[in-house]
C-alpha cells in the first residue's frame, strides 16, 4: 500500500471533489502536505476552503477523488478506520467548539478519558501541561462562557493537543480576534511547530498571519487551486486572481448592461 | 393547469409518505445506534457512560417530580369532579373511585406524564443538541473519534426508559390522591375506604399496559427530540425551529403510539 514509507507525505489529496447536493464546491483539487510541514490554505469567503478542511477531517464525504492520511484513504474508510485516524489528529474549530456544559479542564480531558485508560490523576496533570502550553494555566476550572474569544481558541488548541496528535488542523485561527490577540495565536502556532514538528493545515484568509506561519501556501478560488508554493513563490505570482487576493483588490462590480437589465426583469420562476 | 394539479397529486402524496417513512427510519436508526452503544459497545472495548445517564435521569426524572405531582393530582381531582357530576344523577357516587382509578392508571397517568416530559425534556434534548450542532460541538465530538449518538443520545434513552415508567407510577398515585380528595370531601368515602375501592377497581393488567405505553412514549420522545436536534441547520433561529418541531412531533407520536397500543390491548383482551 505504501511503498516509500520514509517519504510518504502526511496528507495526500488527489483530484478531490466535494458536493453539497447538486452544487459542487471543490472541483478536483490535488496537493500534498509533507511530514512536519505547515500548509496554509488561503481563499476568500465561499471559495471552498472550509469545505476542504471539513473533508480532510472526515466531516464531509467527497463525491470523488482520494484523501490519503497516514496510508488510509479516508474517502473510502469505514467509520472505525476513520476513528483510528481521528485519534491521531487534532482539530481547532473556528469558534473553539468547546463543550459549554463542561469546564475548560474537562474539555481538554474528554478525549483522554474517552480513549485512554489513564488514571484520573495522570489525566489531571496532562490537562495542566496542555493548558500551560497554550498559556491558559490555572484556567482549568473556568467554564467556556467565562473565557474571551482568544482564550477559547487557545483552550480549543489545548483540547486538540490532548492526544498528542501527529497532525493539527486549524479553521480560521485568527478570525474575529483583535490584531494583538490574533498575533498571539500566530505565535502559539509557531511555537507548536517548533516544539512538535507536527504537520499542520491552517485555513485562513488573514494574509499577514499566513505569511508568518506558512511553509507553503495554497490559494483556493471558486473550488480550484489557483496557486501553490512557498511564500516567495506566491508573492511573486503573476496570476491575476492571485494578485487580486494578495493586493486586496475588490471584486469589480461592473456588469454589462444587458445582463443587468435581464437580472432586474427576470421573473422568479425562470431565475431559479 | 387544472389537470396538472390532479396528476401531480399522487406524486405529492407519495413524496410526503416517503418523507414520513424516512423520518421514522431516522428515529429507528437513532434508537438502534444507541442500543448498540449500550448493549454491544462495552464488549468491543468502547466506553459506557453511566454517569452521563445518571445525570440525565436526574434532569428528566427527579426534577420533574414536583410538576408531575401537581398536575396529576389536579387531573385526578378533575376526573373525580367530572364523573361525580354524572354519577350523582344516577345515585352511584361510590363508583367515583373506580372511574378515577381506571381512567388515571390506564390512560391519563401515562399520557399526562408524557406531555410534561415532552415539554420539559423533549424540547431540552432538541435545544441542547441543536445548539451543539450550531456551535460545531457535534463536529468536534466526531473529529475526536467520539460518536455523537453514543455520547449524547444513548444516555438520554437510558435515562428516559428508566424514569418515564417511574414517573408514570408516581403520577398514577398522585392522580388517585386527587380523586381521593373529592371522594373524602364530597362522596362519603374515608381515606382508607377510597384506597380500598381503588384497589378493588384495578387489575394488574391496567397497571402494566400503562407502563408499557409509558416506556414506548419514552422511546418516541427521546428519538424525536434528538433527531430534531441533529437536523438543526445553521443559526440560532434554527434551534428554536427544531425545539418547536420536537414538541409538536413528539405529542403527535405519543398520541399515535397511544392509540395503536390501546387498540392492541383492546383487541387482545376482547377474546
Amino acid at each position: 500500500m505504501n511503498d516509500s514509507v520514509g517519504e510518504r507525505p502526511a496528507i495526500s489529496v488527489v483530484n478531490l471533489r466535494v458536493s453539497y447536493g447538486e452544487r459542487e464546491i471543490l472541483h478536483g483539487i490535488s496537493f500534498d502536505v509533507q511530514q512536519g510541514e505547515t500548509v496554509v490554505v488561503l481563499g476568500g469567503s465561499g471559495s471552498g476552503k472550509s469545505t476542504l478542511l471539513r473533508t480532510l477531517v472526515g466531516l464531509e464525504k467527497p463525491s470523488g477523488g482520494e484523501v490519503w492520511i497516514k496510508g488510509v484513504n479516508i474517502a473510502q474508510a469505514s467509520e472505525d478506520e476513520l476513528d483510528e485516524i481521528r485519534k491521531k489528529v487534532g482539530v481547532s474549530f473556528q469558534d473553539g467548539a468547546l463543550f459549554g456544559s463542561m469546564t475548560v479542564g474537562d474539555n481538554v480531558a474528554l478525549p483522554l478519558r474517552e480513549h485512554t485508560r489513564l488514571e484520573e490523576s495522570t489525566i489531571e496533570i496532562m490537562v495542566r501541561i496542555k493548558l500551560e502550553q497554550v498559556g491558559l494555566a490555572s484556567f482549568e476550572d473556568f467554564m467556556p462562557s467565562q473565557l474571551s474569544g482568544g482564550m477559547k481558541k487557545r483552550a480549543a488548541v489545548a483540547r486538540a493537543l490532548a492526544m498528542d496528535p501527529e497532525m493539527l488542523f486549524f479553521d480560521e485561527p485568527s478570525a474575529g480576534l483583535d490584531p494583538i490577540i490574533a498575533a498571539g495565536i500566530d505565535e502559539l502556532i509557531l511555537s507548536l511547530k517548533k516544539a512538535y514538528a507536527m504537520s499542520m493545515v491552517v485555513v485562513t484568509h488573514e494574509l499577514a498571519s499566513a505569511f508568518l506561519i506558512a511553509d507553503r501556501m495554497l490559494l483556493i478560488d471558486r473550488g480550484n487551486i489557483i496557486a501553490i508554493g512557498t511564500k516567495q513563490e506566491l508573492a511573486a505570482s503573476s496570476n491575476p486572481r492571485v494578485r487580486q487576493f494578495l493586493d486586496r483588490v475588490p471584486e469589480p462590480q461592473v456588469e454589462d448592461e444587458l445582463s443587468y437589465v435581464k437580472m432586474l426583469t427576470a421573473n422568479r420562476e425562470t431565475r431559479r | 393547469m387544472k389537470t396538472e394539479g390532479i396528476t401531480a397529486l399522487p406524486g405529492r402524496v407519495g413524496l410526503s409518505t416517503l418523507k414520513v417513512l424516512a423520518y421514522v427510519g431516522g428515529l429507528a436508526r437513532l434508537a438502534g445506534e444507541s442500543a448498540h452503544a449500550v448493549f454491544i459497545g462495552p464488549f468491543q472495548g468502547r466506553r459506557l457512560r453511566p454517569q452521563r445517564a445518571f445525570h440525565q435521569a436526574m434532569a428528566v426524572g427527579v426534577k420533574a417530580i414536583p410538576i408531575v405531582s401537581l398536575i396529576s393530582f389536579f387531573v385526578g381531582l378533575i376526573m373525580a369532579l367530572q364523573s361525580g357530576y354524572e354519577l350523582r344523577r344516577l345515585g352511584a357516587m361510590q363508583l367515583v373511585a373506580d372511574a378515577v382509578a381506571i381512567s388515571i392508571v390506564r390512560e391519563l397517568g401515562p399520557l399526562i406524564t408524557a406531555i410534561i416530559v415532552i415539554g420539559r425534556s423533549g424540547s431540552a434534548f432538541a435545544a441542547e443538541i441543536g445548539t451543539m450542532k450550531v456551535t460545531e460541538e457535534v463536529d468536534a465530538l466526531e473529529v475526536m473519534a467520539i460518536r455523537p449518538v453514543a455520547f449524547l443520545v444513548a444516555p438520554k434513552f437510558l435515562a428516559m426508559l428508566v424514569m418515564m415508567p417511574c414517573l408514570t407510577i408516581w403520577a398514577d398515585c398522585m392522580g388517585v390522591m386527587g380523586g381521593c380528595l373529592f371522594g373524602v370531601a364530597g362522596a362519603n368515602f374515608t381515606f382508607a375506604s377510597y384506597l380500598e375501592a381503588t384497589r378493588d377497581a384495578l387489575v394488574l393488567r391496567d397497571l402494566y399496559t400503562g407502563l408499557v405505553k409509558s416506556a414506548l412514549f419514552a422511546l418516541a420522545i427521546t428519538a424525536v427530540g434528538c433527531q430534531e436536534g441533529f437536523s438543526t441547520g445553521a443559526g440560532a433561529e434554527e434551534v428554536g425551529r427544531s425545539t418547536t418541531e420536537a414538541v409538536v412531533i413528539s405529542i403527535l407520536m405519543v398520541i399515535v403510539v397511544d392509540l395503536v397500543f390501546t387498540a392492541l390491548f383492546y383487541v387482545t383482551s376482547g377474546a
